[in-house]
Order: structure tokens, then sequence, then C-alpha cells
């Protein structure tokens, strides 16, 4: 009876104090700017999405202790897109529609970038994205955080035929937009620096391919005919681990045959055997290893915020955080959260970025960011062997015919006049996507 | 100049205070200058560094240089004395004395790249043909083949005269070939073109291309003919390769496959949880390393076994709640047996971690067996390849000469008449169920050390295990045998020209079309049997 008794107020107590908490919450409401993430927590793309859904809630809480933007607090709406493309788009249009958020950060494959942009044009609504991708796209209403092949993949390929005197190219990828697109851009620009048709190789894999026995004999035909050869791998993800296990079963090491690869990041490395991969090489923008005061900073927030400090930091998750940061600069730069305004505001504007550089926003809504190439370590960690100054994020890229006379400014100035994300030089026109 | 006399400063208090303890001031100075060039952090400097250690006559300097190779190089961020630290070990790089109270986060590895690494290891190795190691001299033999020049040929042959291991011996005799191909002399040309025929070495074809274009027409046909053969060679090398490659991709599919021949095959249920189940099996092979760290290379023969019980009890537990309700009900068991691999994909997302787990190769699965230089089969497939074998026996015979074999295929063919004639049906089901998701509880220890270990490992899977149970025949283990293997080899044999993408594609509409033309699959039940 007294348990029962106690409980019965133990549950009051619990009422009240959830009312009370409602009814604070419903009043704060007025006050304050939704901020919408749009990223998946179950299904194929969790392993890499949960983590930017978890770095979105830390940088909100941050900028709220500071006491928010505009004087008011930002509100985190989060929502399970399931890795599933349509729904990307759907509840894309509800956080638009219903929660009218101020802005979106979201999406990680270029699928599910596709599969939202029409929405976020036709409701005019911001999207920051944060994956580095194939280019060829600029639109009003996105702000591409990641790298343009330019700034990933081609800094990467320069490393190769410079540092290790590459001659001999394998260049493997899944078998989807990003590598079928980077593929093409660096096929161009390798011929363009004289390599034979002859010294490359092309292959495509399906999603999650796990035999890799045949593709890597190849590999290894291919690199056994006397000229130095380098793999460079858009391989996406799970594919990743039986491929290097293969390479390091059938006796390619790092030394006789470098792979260097697009998508291998530190948290891809935190949950595998990293022992055949040690030597082979990854391109970014960032790596959790590189030793400067603001990265210290951030890490140690992260694993405070995480509760671990076993999770790792990497490349996307710094482009949320100067993606957030720009936008908290524009928001109080335009003193509203206005898409037209923001999206005005955001051009020029300059972060630090973690590694010891200045991020700025382009006109054509891509950033400028160092290049940094490194050997995967057993720790999983990267040591940095290379390292660029800024590059300037190119939405067009110059080593594809179709693309090469296209550039996108949306703040007119090299469009004649009218803001456009791709605007052809030649014919003077600006041709299919919205810009009014 | 300010920074520098700060260095010097900084490295005469750190010295001062080191004379205290009394270990870092009677070093060498070549440790002192050492360590301030480490301290730069740039692969430069390290190498030169590196130079001038193996250029003092230190006796510590090797064991440094070692561990600076593999990584165990440290330097005190405060300090800057070096030191080797190991898992287990921490001593001073300087003298060799160990270093007690040591904590690893005071120390900054050394970091070291690839071109570093190869420096290193020729510098360390004395990569030489007259080293005492076999290994060091046949590493610096083969080493020599692309470059060997006729000047080289008096020392070669001196060497070979010496030489007593015979695969140094035959690699000295290549090189000294390769390098004939270089000279000036015609007939020794024509000799050395007329005794490289069958030779795999691809320096051998690379020079013999480069000599098939040759300006004398005599050694250019040759040339030509010696490298018709020779690619003859590498050519039907390459098809028994791919025919390994296409029986190790088969096995795989084996061994995922194989439970559900029984749970699908012989019970008729169609359980889409059987990924489920490989990937449980793949967790306990996780869990049992995670358990034993020290004995990782016989963690498998703990794994297999302890496999089987958790996939098998977890099995006999879905039947008992879940399936036995819905036998004869195909299309509600198919929803029913979905939603539990949702359940078990989702809880082991959020029990362990939604990110992949790191399994281990254990020693013996690294590597390859060499047979020639241009075919050589990886110890993980071929281990593979018998182990699925086994499980097959084994299933086999469990099926074939036991009391439970006889029972489960009593009820499997005749329900009825089975309990008539006391056999236990519930009992027997549950069993059987549980054997079935035993079974791809051990197929999961396989994969294991083939792919990712993850939620998502089942579901890659389980399409191809329901194809290869279907090609071969509802109800016959045979039929799941010859199946998988098949199914291996033409996907292999199609990748080469097709690709990857295609060739999967082209498989699946190959099976489509057998179905259509042999509903029943290659081996299908006769007789009462087969139930119609």
């Amino acid at each position: 009876m007294l348990l029962n008794h106690k409980l019965k107020k133990t549950l009051l107590a619990a009422g009240t104090a959830a009312a009370l908490a409602w009814s604070s919450l419903s009043l704060a409401a007025d006050d304050t700017i939704k901020v919408g993430v749009l990223h998946s927590l179950s299904g194929t793309m969790a392993i890499s999405e949960t983590t930017l859904k978890d770095t979105m809630l830390m940088l909100i809480d941050e900028q709220n202790k500071k006491g928010g933007v505009l004087g008011k607090k930002l509100e985190a709406v989060v929502v399970d897109p399931a890795s599933n493309w349509p729904l990307f788009a759907e509840k894309a249009r509800d956080l638009i529609e219903k929660d009218k958020v101020a802005v979106t950060f979201g999406c990680w494959a270029s699928v599910s970038r596709k599969s939202v942009l029409p929405v976020f044009e036709e409701k005019n609504s911001l999207l920051f994205y944060p994956v580095q991708y194939e280019g060829e796209e600029s639109s009003k209403n996105v702000f591409y955080t990641g790298a343009a092949p330019n700034q990933q993949a081609i800094p990467a390929v320069d490393y190769l035929m410079k540092d290790l005197e590459v001659k001999r190219w394998v260049l493997a990828g899944t078998d989807y937009v990003y590598p079928r697109t980077t593929n093409k851009i660096l096929e161009a620009y390798l011929k363009s620096k004289g390599v034979d048709e002859k010294d490359i190789m092309i292959n495509y894999t399906p999603f999650g391919h796990s035999d890799w026995q045949s593709i890597v004999a190849d590999i290894k035909k291919f690199g056994s005919e006397g000229k130095k050869t380098a793999v460079v791998s858009t391989i996406n993800g799970d594919a990743n681990v039986p491929f290097y296990k293969e390479l390091g079963n059938q006796g390619i090491t790092a030394e006789s045959i470098p792979v260097v690869a697009f998508s291998v990041g530190e948290e891809e490395l935190s949950g595998i055997d990293t022992k055949p991969l040690v030597g082979h090489l990854a391109a970014w923008n960032y790596f959790m290893s590189v030793d400067t005061p603001a990265n210290k900073e951030f890490i140690t927030k992260w694993h405070e915020f995480i509760k671990s400090d076993k999770r790792v930091t990497n490349d996307p998750m710094e482009a949320h955080y100067l993606g957030f940061n720009l936008w908290v600069k524009a928001v109080e730069k335009a003193g509203s959260t206005d898409t037209d305004k923001v999206e005005q505001a955001m051009i020029g504007l300059e972060f630090p970025n973690l590694t010891g550089g200045t991020a700025k926003v382009l006109p054509n809504h891509h950033l400028t960011k160092p290049v940094l190439i490194g050997e995967i370590q057993e720790n999983g960690q990267f040591e940095v062997v290379s390292k660029t100054p800024e590059v300037a994020g190119d939405a067009w890229s110059d080593f594809l015919p179709d693309s090469k006379p296209l550039v996108a400014d949306w703040t007119g100035k090299e469009t004649d006049g009218k803001p456009c994300g791709n605007y052809n030089t030649e014919t003077k026109k600006c041709s299919g996507q919205k810009y009014e | 100049m300010l920074a520098k006399s700060l260095t010097r400063l900084s490295v005469a208090l750190i010295f001062l205070f080191f004379s205290l303890s009394a270990v870092w001031a009677e070093a060498n100075p070549i440790w002192n200058q050492a360590s301030s060039l480490f301290k730069q952090a740039s692969f430069d400097k390290t190498r030169e560094a590196a130079d001038m250690l193996s250029a003092s006559s230190d006796p510590q300097a090797p064991v440094a240089l070692k561990a600076l190779l593999e990584g165990q190089l440290y330097q005190h961020k405060q300090n800057d004395s070096l030191a080797v630290l190991t898992d287990t070990a921490a001593l001073d790089a300087s003298n060799g004395q160990a270093l007690s109270a040591v904590n690893k986060d005071d120390y900054r590895k050394i970091p070291v790249n690839n071109t570093l690494r190869k420096y290193l290891r020729s510098k360390l190795g004395g990569l030489s043909l007259s080293s005492d190691d076999p290994k060091v001299r046949l590493a610096s033999a083969t080493g020599l083949l692309e470059t060997v020049s006729p000047e080289q040929l008096p020392q070669l042959q001196d060497l070979l005269s010496k030489e007593t291991d015979p695969q140094v011996k035959a690699a000295l005799q290549l090189a000294i070939q390769l390098a004939s191909l270089n000279s000036s002399d015609k007939a020794a040309k024509l000799s050395a073109i007329t005794a490289l025929d069958g030779n795999l070495n691809p320096a051998v074809r690379n020079k013999l291309t480069a000599l098939s274009t040759d300006t004398d027409p005599t050694i250019a046909k040759a040339a030509q003919s010696t490298l018709r053969n020779i690619e003859n060679q590498v050519a039907l090398n390459g098809q028994l390769e791919t025919l390994f490659f296409g029986l190790s991709l088969g096995s795989v599919l084996v061994l995922a496959a194989i439970g559900l021949a029984i749970t699908f095959g012989v019970m008729g249920v169609i359980n889409m949880a059987h990924g489920e189940l490989i990937m449980l099996g793949a967790y306990t092979t996780y869990f049992i390393q995670k358990l034993m760290p020290n004995y990782l290379d016989y963690s498998l023969f703990l794994a297999i076994p302890a496999a089987f019980i958790v996939s098998g009890l977890i099995g006999i537990l879905i039947e008992r709640t879940v399936i036995r309700h819905l036998y004869g009900r195909p299309l509600e068991t198919l929803l029913a047996t979905f939603g539990i691999s949702l359940i078990l994909q989702q809880l082991v997302r959020t029990v362990v971690s939604p990110q992949n787990v790191p399994v281990s190769n254990p020693s013996w699965m690294s590597g390859s067996l060499e047979i020639n230089s241009v075919l050589s089969l990886t110890y993980n497939r071929l281990y593979i390849l018998a182990f699925s074998l086994l499980v097959f026996a084994i299933l086999y015979f469990v099926l074939r000469n036991t009391n439970l074999g006889l029972q489960v295929r009593a009820v499997s063919q005749n329900r009825a008449m089975a309990r008539a004639m006391g056999v236990r049906s519930a009992r027997v089901d549950a069993l059987t169920f549980g054997l079935g998701s035993g079974i791809a509880g051990v197929a999961g220890v396989a994969l294991s050390q083939l792919t990712n270990v993850g939620p998502n490992l089942g579901q890659s899977y389980i399409i191809d295990s329901f194809m290869v149970v279907v090609f071969g025949g509802v109800g016959n283990l045979w039929g799941t045998l010859v199946a998988g293997l098949s199914l291996g080899v033409i996907n292999k044999f199609l990748e080469p020209w097709a690709g990857a993408v295609l060739a999967k594609i082209l498989v699946l509409v190959f099976i489509i079309l057998f179905i259509q033309k042999r509903p029943r699959g290659l081996f299908p039940q006769k007789g009462r049997a087969a139930g119609d």
C-alpha cells in the first residue's frame, strides 16, 4: 500500500513537471529559430549519417549556450529519412512546410541530394550539404560545404604523379553517380597530362561488393608491367574492407601499388581491422590528427558531447562545423533568417577552418578548402604527408568538355548581372536551373 | 635566429634537467641531434636523423631505426627524449634501459611515410646479395630483375657459383639471363631468349615485349615466338586462377545457402531472417575475439561452435514463438520473418553499434600460396573452400546417418505418416530449424573473415542464398552444393569481359530463364516426396 501511495505521488510529480516543461516549451517556441537536420538514422547510410546528426545537435547546443542567434534560441528538428531516397524529399517538404525550418543541414549520398533539390528550390529554402561530391551542380538553395572534385580528386592525383611518380592508373569505383563523374573528370585530366589510354584502367563494382578476387588479380597484372601503378579509389564505404583485405592477401602492399581513397575516413576506419590498410592513402580537407588548437578544442567538445573519448571526428563533420558557423554569421549579418537575404549575406563570408586556414564562401556556393593527403596508420588515424593551400571549389569541372564553358555565380558578376548557377560563357545563356 | 637560440636554450635546459636523473646526460651527442631533428616533424628531417643514426656506430642506433620503421619510436612532448614504446615495454632509445612509469600520452609518435619506410628498410636490411640470410639474398636478387645490366654479369656469375639456396640460385640465373638480353652479343642474346622460354616472371615478359620490336629481325622473331609461348601459359594460368576464384565465390555462396537449404529446402519455411542469423554468427566471432585478444590465432576454433549455438538457439526461439504458428502459410511466414530480420538488425544497431565492428584475421589465414609468378591462391579463400566442403559433408552425414536426420526426412516427406509412426514432429521441427540456423551462424564465422561485420551483413547474402537454393532444387543438399559452386564459377568467368555489375545481372537472368524451363531446379525431388 505504501508503495502504491509513493508511486502515485511520483507519477503526479512527474506529470506536473512534464506539464510545466511542455508549457515553457510552447511559450519558447515562438522565440526560436528552427534548424532542420535531415540525416538517415536507420538503414544502410545510418553508419555515416548518425554522427552528422550528433554533430549538428552539438553545434546548435553550443550556439544556444552563447545566446543563440539574433537573440533567439535555436531549435533542432531532427527527422529520419531512413536511407530511402524518395523519403528524403518527403521529409524535406515536411521540414519546410510543417516545421517551418529556417535552414536545413543534411544529406550524404549524391542521390539523396538530387532527390531533395527540387523541394528546396520550389519552397525556396536553404540546404547545407556537407559531403565531398562529384560537382556539376550549383543551386541557389544549396551551399556545398564538402569538397568539389578539384578540391580532393585532382590534388590527390597530382600528389601521386609528382611525389610517387605514378605512371599507370587504376580508377576503381562503386557504380553510381559520384564515382562515375569523378572518374570521367580524372580520366580527362590524366589524358590532358599526357597519360596514355592504355595506362588507365577503369573498373566499376556494385554497392557492397565483397568478392574482389578477380579485380585485385587484374590490378596486380596491370601493375606488373614495369611502370609504377596506383589505384584511385572511389569505392564506397562498406566494400572497402574486403577490397583492402584482398589486396593484402594477394601480396599488394602500399609500397608496391598505393591506393588513394576518397571515401575512407576516420569514421569508416574505426569499425575495421586496419592492418591491411596501413600505408595506403586518403585525400580529404580535414584529418582528426591535424594538430591545431582549434581542432583540439573541437575534438574535446565532441568527446564531451558524445560522452565517449573513443569517438573520432571526420571531414564531413568539419564541413558541418564550417557550414553552421558561416550560416550563423550570415544570419547575423542579414539580421534575418529570410532565405534570399541569408543567401546573399553568405557569399564572401570567412570562417577559420579546423586545420589552420580560412574557409571562404565563394559566389558559386562552394568553399575554399586546403587539400590534405594522409597515410593510414594502424590506429585508424591519418599521417598527413602533403598539404596544399586553400583551393577554391569549382562547381563545373574544367576537364569535361560539356561543363568547361559553364560558370556559377550567384552574385551575377560573372554572369551578365543575373545570378546564375550554370551560365554558359560561350552562348551567354543561363540554362535550366531556377535562378530568380 | 631567435628561434634557433631558443631551441638551443631549451635543449640546454633539458640537458640540465636530465643530468639530475643522470640518464640522458651520459648519452652520445648524436641522440641530442637526432631528437632535435625528429622534433621538427618533417619527413626530410626524419630522414636526415635516420641517416645520421645509421652512420653512427652507436649500438642502440639500429634498434631505434627498427622501432622507427615499425612506428614504435616516440618522442617525449616536453623533454624531447626518445623512447621505444611497445604494448608491453618502454625503453629509452638512447641506452636501451627500461623506463618506468611511462604515460603514453606524454609522447608523440614519430611519423613515417611510405617513401621513408622503403628507405629505412633498405638502410636496415642492407639489402645485399652477400647477406647471410637467404631471404635477404632472395629479396635483393628479385629486386634486381627489373634493372639488371650486362655490366653486372661477372659479379652475378661469381655469386651464382657460391650460392647454395635453390630459390636464390633460380633468381640469380634469371637475373643473368635477363642481363644477357641487354648485352650487345647477338648469340648470347638469342640463347638467353631460348633459355627464358616458359618463364612466367613479369620482368621477363616486359623485357621480351621490348625485344619483339628489335631492329634485328632474328632477335625480334625469336623474342616473339618465346613471348607467344609465355603468353599462352599465362593465359592458361589465368583460366586456372579464374576457376579458383569461381570455386571460392561458390564456396561462400554454398556456406551462406546451406542453412537455408535445410530451413527452406527441407522444411519449406521461407525464412527472411536467415541473413541475420549469419550476421549473429559473425558478431559471435567478434565477441569471442574480444574475450581472448591474446589468442587471435585460435579464436576461430572457439567461434565456430559458439556461433552454432548462438544462432541455433535463436533459430529455435524464432521457430517456437513465431514460425510454428504459421506452418502452411508461406506468405505470412515471409512477412513475419522479414519483420524479425528488421528487429534483429535494429537490435544489433542499438545494443552493439550502428558501425561495423573489427574482426581480425588469424595470421594463418593471411597471405597466399604462390604456385608460380602469375598464379597464387590466397589462404583465406583456400581455407574457406575446404571449410564449406567440410560443413557440407557433416550436414550430409547428419541428415543421412543419424536418428535426427531420419526423423527430419520423415517429417518433411510426410508429416502425418511420421507422426503416426511416433515421431514428435513439433520437436523435430524445432531441432531442424535450429540446425539450419546454427549452420547459418557457422557461415557467419567464415564470412567475418572476408567481409564487413555490421548490422547489414545479412542483407547482402539473403538474395544470393535463396537464388542458390532455388537453382539447386528445393530439398536437395547436393543441389545446393552444385548450384552454389557453378553459380560462382559462371559469375567469375563472366566478370572479366562483362564487368562485375553486368556479370551479376546476367547470372540472375540466366537463373530466371532456367527456372522457367525447370521450375524445380537442377535436382528436383522425385516421387511421392515431391508432394504433388
